[in-house]
């Protein structure tokens, strides 16, 4: 009798322990520990991936799996946790599965930090005393620092510019020639090119050797066959050695502009072009009283993406010049405050104002969407 | 009549001519310079150090015939008599040109030096070589056969290695972000749940935020976490900054899609992440591609998030740090350079060429990327 009743307990036990891991907080609890379980087995993966000793080609082609791999296991235990849950459960929880990831790793990655990176802007070089805007103070009244600004400012109305011209003009003139898709492959090319990589070739067009040597760089060789003296292109003649670097850049973003613009033009009725034509208006006239209008929200669109660009630029900077000879921008002097002369907060105050500088473009964005009716 | 088309057709021409001419000109322009660096990582180092990689171009150059040594008994200092001209040291060595069109100068200093009596040729310097390749590649130690015989031991630069390592950060670096970006992006546009609007929202605002803003306080991070220097440290900043973008692309994409295979699907009793890998997946390979394509030129060719994250360890170090660190240690080693450089860029242009179409399809739908 006594068994039975002890029976009848462990029963009721046994089945309260399987009701529990059914109810939803027990589901819940599991549904932390299998991720983290496999998030551990991962990171055992990643520790043993850190500290082997295996040849190259096994680490890489071991990691290459592990991570794709891994992330996807992830994705399929949680989704398979959830629908363990009770239906209406799983409805409510599961677009978490699908945008949680990405959501956290956002936040983790830009949302979050922004606000971090503006807190260390306000402290002093290493951290330990709160300054306010002493740094931003610097930054405004520094000789050095405002030829950063000028610097920035030459990158956006040279390079922004030269690159939406020679763009719009490229497109205009492909779109007529016979050779459009094999001139615009090759003008275009640039863009698979690392800035490291374009730096090494520009570098090489600059190259400079004495004036008894023969000049082995391009830009040299041209300029002293017309009589000139051997020039030091990317040195000298401050500020307009920027120019030089700008030219790189306009090189690479051009194809860019191109792409987009041949798009926009072949968009343009025909019927409207022929009717102008028919009207007696000049290639000319057309160009600026037809087409150009027609594509304007084109040209909007690639010369902001272009601006930004321009005003992010760091690695051709860093290979021609290491920012010496007055060319620093305001990337290349975040990098060097930070991690070169150690200021940290000095050289968050400068990531800062990478931001503000494009916060008209986020709202413009943001404005844009906001008007569209299909979300 | 006929003569009004004549002229139309006359000025077609012409304006063809202007067209194509000037098209010519700028594909020049463009093409030039990668056509420079091609032709020289071909070429020795002692041909790119001494004469402009354009020479391996037909051209006229004065070319040495003969040389010869120069007696003692020559008065040095004042006007000498050489193969039948005269002139003072200064002007031979400057080259004398004969009545023969031969031209004699003057080799070396005035003690020592000889004579070379030279041509105005037409030639080409055609002598190539792949040794900077080697050289570039090697890991540790390359030999180098020296003009006399004698073989030379130079440190290798370990481009195979960095090449592997790149390979490496890239691949999972362009996959990882576009399977979170296409969950995501289903997530948004097939899925109700509250706070959808403000999480897209934060997507779209993310688009044009730089980079930089976020590295330090993630290297902070990373060093707390002990993951600097590692593959998986590079990944995930990879993933973090090109996932605003890949999640706004896909999310076009999907949203696009045909409603009624999703509500057929539906009925059928399948599950959201049955439609997601089963459907969705499979039809949104051209929006994948594109998407693939601009973040794997991303990070194959990025400098700074490799610069900061993995900058410590030599032995992960990618290419474009390899090429950069060249470029800041031995800048006028031009035939490594060269060679370097074109390593760099092989891979990134066979992906373009051969992908092109989707990559320009990629770009004009996220044109709105800072």
């Amino acid at each position: 009798m006594q068994k039975a009743t002890d029976m009848q307990t462990m029963d009721a036990k046994s089945s309260t322990v399987i009701e529990w891991f059914t109810s939803a907080i027990g589901r819940l609890i599991i549904s932390l520990i299998v991720p983290g379980i496999t998030f551990l087995v991962l990171w055992q993966g990643f520790i043993f991936l850190r500290e082997s000793d295996a040849p190259k080609v096994v680490i890489a082609v071991v990691a290459i799996i592990w991570g794709v791999g891994g992330i996807a296991i992830l994705y399929v235990v949680s989704n398979w946790l959830i629908e363990q849950m009770p239906a209406h459960w799983t409805r409510r929880l599961q677009p978490f599965v699908f945008i949680g990831p990405a959501m956290a790793i956002l936040a983790w990655y830009l949302a979050i930090h922004t606000f971090r990176t503006l807190w260390i802007s306000f402290y002093n070089r290493d951290g330990t005393e709160l300054v306010w805007l002493q740094n931003y103070a610097t930054i405004f009244t520094d000789r050095l620092m405002l030829e950063t600004f000028r610097n920035n400012l030459l990158w956006i109305l040279f390079g922004a510019t030269f690159s939406v011209v020679f763009g719009l003009l490229i497109a205009v003139l492909a779109d007529r020639s016979r050779f459009e898709t094999f001139a615009k492959s090759l003008i275009f090319l640039p863009m698979a090119i690392s800035m490291v990589g374009a730096g090494v070739i520009w570098n090489f067009i600059y190259e400079v050797k004495g004036v008894a040597d023969p000049q082995i760089g391009l830009l040299n060789a041209i300029w002293v066959g017309l009589g000139g003296q051997p020039q030091a292109w990317t040195a000298l003649l401050q500020p307009w050695n920027n120019l030089f670097l700008i030219v790189i850049v306009v090189w690479l973003q051009t194809g860019f502009a191109m792409v987009l613009f041949s798009a926009a033009i072949k968009g343009i009725p025909g019927e409207m072009i022929e009717a102008a034509r028919v009207d007696g208006a000049t290639e000319i006239q057309i160009f600026f009283r037809i087409m150009i209008p027609y594509i304007m929200g084109t040209i909007i669109t690639v010369s902001t993406t272009v601006v930004i660009f321009t005003l992010k630029i760091f690695d051709v900077i860093m290979v021609m010049t290491g920012g010496q000879f007055g060319t620093h921008v305001i990337a290349t002097q975040f990098y060097r405050q930070y991690f070169t002369n150690r200021n940290f907060g000095l050289g968050s105050a400068f990531a800062i104002i990478l931001l503000l500088a494009v916060i008209p473009v986020m709202i413009y964005n943001l404005k844009q969407f906001s008007e569209r009716e299909a979300f | 009549m006929s003569e009004k088309t004549g002229s139309a057709k006359r000025k077609k021409l012409v304006s063809d001519i202007l067209v194509n001419g000037a098209l010519l000109i700028l594909v020049l322009m463009w093409t030039i310079p990668t056509i420079g660096l091609l032709v020289s990582s071909f070429r020795t180092r002692f041909d790119i150090s001494t004469s402009g990689w354009w020479s391996v171009f037909p051209h006229r150059e004065w070319v040495k015939v003969t040389e010869r040594e120069l007696g003692d008994d020559l008065d040095r200092d004042g006007v000498m008599e050489i193969e039948g001209v005269t002139g003072t040291f200064k002007e031979f060595r400057d080259g004398i040109e004969t009545s023969d069109g031969k031209r004699i100068t003057w080799i070396g200093n005035k003690r020592l030096g000889r004579i070379e009596i030279q041509e105005n040729k037409w030639t080409m310097r055609t002598d190539f070589t792949t040794e900077n390749y080697g050289q570039v590649l090697a890991g540790k130690e390359f030999e180098i056969r020296q003009a006399d015989g004698s073989v030379k031991i130079e440190q290798g630069d370990n481009f195979w290695g960095a090449i592997l390592n790149s390979i490496t950060v890239t691949i999972p670096a362009t996959l990882i972000p576009i399977l979170i970006a296409a969950f995501a992006a289903y997530g948004f546009a097939w899925m109700r749940f509250p706070g959808r609007r403000v999480f897209f929202i934060i997507v779209v605002a993310l688009l044009v935020v730089p980079l930089q803003i976020a590295l330090v306080p993630i290297l902070r991070d990373y060093t707390k976490l002990d993951l600097n220097g590692t593959f998986l440290a590079v990944w995930l900043a990879h993933t973090g900054f090109g996932l605003p973008l890949a999640t706004y692309l896909m999310f076009n994409y999907i949203s696009g899609l045909p409603r009624d295979i999703l509500e057929s699907a539906f009925i059928d009793g399948a599950s959201h992440f049955t439609i997601f890998t089963r459907l969705i997946l499979p039809l949104s390979v051209p929006a994948l591609a594109s998407f693939a394509i601009f973040q794997f030129l991303w990070t194959w060719n990025d400098y700074l998030v490799a610069l900061v994250f993995i900058g410590a360890k030599p032995d992960v170090q990618v290419l474009t740090m390899r090429l950069a660190e060249i470029v800041g240690s031995r800048g006028s080693d031009w035939h490594l350079l060269t060679a370097g450089a074109f390593i760099s860029m092989v891979l990134p242009l066979v992906v373009f060429f051969s992908l092109q179409r989707f990559f320009v399809r990629g770009l004009l739908a996220g044109s709105v990327k800072g």
